[in-house]
C-alpha cells in the first residue's frame, strides 16, 4: 500500500509533562508513573524543537544529579536551555549555572549565611513576622482572605529581603519580575525584558550598597569579597538575583499548598496540633508530596554515561523530574499518600541532589515549620473559601502552587 | 563505627546536622561539615547511617 503513512519514522517525542491529572491538583503529571516503569529515561521535545532526555526514576535522578560529569554550565553546547526556568540567557549567570571549581568557590561565599545554626538563630524572628501577619489576618475575620497574599508570600519575601539587605518596600518590583521569570507561558522576549529590568534594579541596589554596605549578605559580599577583588560588582548583582528569586517563590508556594492540603485533611491537621513534635517530619513529607519544582533541574552530559540502561551521549541534555522521583514507589511506600510519620520522608529530592542541592534548604524548612505550626494553632477552623476546582493552580509556572488561595475561618 | 569525611566535596546545606547534631556540625567560616565525634556511641549509629544516605555530595563514609 504505497499511499499508507510511513510508520517507520518515529513520532516526535512529546513535551515535558506538566499538567496534574484531571481533578487531582496535588498529584504530579500522570505520565510519570508509566514512564518510571516503562521508559525511565525517555526522549522529550523542548519548546524550540530540540531534544532532551527526561529522567523519572529516583535512583537515576540521584545518579545524574550526583555526577558532576552531568554539567550545570549553561554555556556548554547541548545544555537544554529552551524553556528553562529563569530564561535561557547565559550572560552573568549565577553559580547554580556553573560547575566546580567556580561553582564551589562562589557558593562557599554564602553557605555560612544559610547554615543550620544561623538559620535556627533566626527562628524567633521568623515566628515574630509570622505572628504579625497572622494578627493582621485575624483583624479581617469574616471576609475571605487570600492566604498567598496575606501570609505565604510575605513571610519568605520579608525574610530574604532582611537577610540580603534589600528594602522590603521594593517587594512589588521583585515579586512582579520574579513571577515573569518563572512563568512557563510568557513569551521569551517578555521574560528577557523582565530579566533586564531585574538586573537594572539590582545593579542600582548594589551600587547604593557599595557606598553603604550594611550588616547583611549583600553588604558582607561587598566588603569581604568584592573589595578584596574576589568578585565583581556584577557578581554581587548575580548573587542578589539568584538568592532573591530562589528565596521567596519556592517557600511561598510550599506554604500555600501545605496549608491547603492540611485544610482538606483535618485528621492529620489535628494530629499535628496535638503533637507539634510531628511538624518537622510533616514538613519533609509535604516537601516530598508536593515537589513544586516542575521544570528541572537540567544538566548536559560531558561524557557518554549510561543511566538506567540508557546511554546518554556527551552533549545531550537531561531534564530531571523531581515530582516523579519523590513518588517513586520503589523508594516511598504508597507514594501518593501523605503520611506525616513516613520514616524516610527526608530522602526526598525536593531540594535537588548533588553539589547544587538547595543552599537555602535549612531556611525553607524553618519557615515552613513555623508558618504551618502557627496556622494550625491560630486558625484551627480555617478552610478554603471557594471549591477546590475554583482555586487557580500554577500549571503555567515552573514552580507549582496556587496563584491565590481564598480562605475563611 | 568509624566515620570519615571528604569535606572538600561538602556543599554545606547541613542535612547531616539536622539528622545527627551530636555527630556533625558546620564550621563558622563557610558551613562546611565538621565531625564532632568520629566514633559515636551505638545510640547515634542509626542517625549517622541516615545522614550518610541523605548527604547529597557523598561526603560521609561510615565503616562498621
Ligand atoms: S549533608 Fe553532606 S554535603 Fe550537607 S553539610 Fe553534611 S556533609 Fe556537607
Amino acid at each position: 500500500m504505497t499511499d499508507m503513512i510511513d510508520t517507520t519514522v518515529p513520532a516526535a517525542p512529546g513535551p515535558l509533562p506538566v499538567q496534574p491529572p484531571a481533578g487531582c491538583p496535588f498529584d504530579p503529571p500522570a505520565e510519570f508513573g508509566a514512564l518510571r516503569t516503562e521508559e525511565p529515561i525517555s526522549p522529550i521535545s523542548l519548546p524550540d524543537g530540540s531534544r532532551a532526555w527526561l529522567a523519572t526514576r529516583y535512583a537515576d535522578i540521584r545518579a545524574i544529579l550526583g555526577d558532576t560529569r552531568f554539567s550545570s554550565d549553561t554555556t556548554v553546547p547541548g545544555y537544554p536551555l529552551s524553556g528553562m526556568t529563569g530564561g535561557g540567557n547565559t550572560a552573568n549567570r549565577g553559580f547554580i549555572r556553573m560547575d566546580p571549581p567556580e561553582h564551589t568557590r562562589l557558593r562557599r561565599m554564602v553557605t555560612r549565611e544559610f547554615m543550620v545554626k544561623r538559620v535556627e538563630a533566626l527562628r524567633p524572628e521568623i515566628q515574630r513576622l509570622t505572628d504579625e501577619l497572622c494578627d493582621a489576618m485575624e483583624r479581617r475575620a469574616g471576609e475571605p482572605v487570600d492566604l498567598v497574599e496575606a501570609l505565604a508570600l510575605p513571610v519568605p519575601s520579608l525574610v530574604i529581603s532582611l537577610l540580603l539587605g534589600v528594602p522590603y518596600e521594593d517587594h512589588d518590583v521583585f515579586q512582579r519580575l520574579t513571577g515573569k521569570l518563572l512563568s512557563r507561558t510568557i513569551a521569551e522576549d517578555a521574560r528577557e525584558s523582565a530579566r533586564v529590568e531585574l538586573r537594572d534594579y539590582l545593579d542600582a541596589l548594589v551600587t547604593a550598597k557599595e557606598k553603604e554596605p550594611g550588616d547583611d549578605i549583600l553588604g558582607r559580599l561587598i566588603t569581604e569579597q568584592q573589595r578584596t577583588g574576589e568578585i565583581t560588582h556584577d557578581d554581587v548583582a548575580a548573587f542578589a538575583a539568584l538568592l532573591l528569586v530562589a528565596g521567596h517563590e519556592t517557600t511561598a508556594n510550599m506554604i500555600g499548598l501545605s496549608a491547603l492540603t492540611l485544610m482538606r485533611d483535618p485528621e492529620t491537621a489535628e494530629q499535628l496540633r496535638q503533637d507539634p513534635s510531628l511538624i518537622r517530619g510533616a514538613v519533609e513529607e509535604l516537601l516530598r508530596f508536593h515537589s513544586i519544582i516542575r521544570n528541572g533541574p537540567r544538566r548536559v552530559a560531558t561524557a557518554d554515561i549510561e543511566i538506567g540502561g540508557q546511554l546518554i551521549k556527551a552533549g545531550e541534555g537531561v531534564v530531571v523530574a523531581v515530582p516523579s522521583a519523590n513518588r517513586d514507589e520503589t523508594v516511598f511506600a504508597d507514594p501518593d499518600r501523605l503520611d506525616v510519620r513516613r520514616a524516610n520522608a527526608q530522602h526526598h529530592v525536593a531540594f535537588g541532589y548533588g553539589i547544587h542541592q538547595c543552599l537555602g534548604q535549612a531556611l525553607a524548612r524553618v519557615e515552613l515549620q513555623v508558618v504551618i505550626a502557627t496556622l494550625l494553632r491560630r486558625f484551627p477552623t480555617m478552610r478554603p473559601a471557594v471549591p477546590v476546582e475554583e482555586i487557580p493552580f500554577r500549571t503555567d509556572m515552573a514552580i507549582y502552587g496556587c496563584h491565590s488561595l481564598p480562605v475563611t475561618w | 563505627m568509624k566515620i570519615t569525611l571528604d569535606a572538600d566535596k561538602c556543599c554545606a546545606a547541613g542535612q547531616c546536622v539536622l539528622i545527627a547534631p551530636e555527630v556533625f556540625d558546620q564550621r563558622d567560616e563557610d558551613g562546611v561539615v565538621v565531625l564532632l565525634d568520629a566514633e559515636p556511641p551505638a545510640g547515634q549509629h542509626a542517625a549517622v547511617r541516615e545522614a550518610a544516605a541523605i548527604c547529597p555530595a557523598a561526603v560521609i563514609e561510615v565503616q562498621e
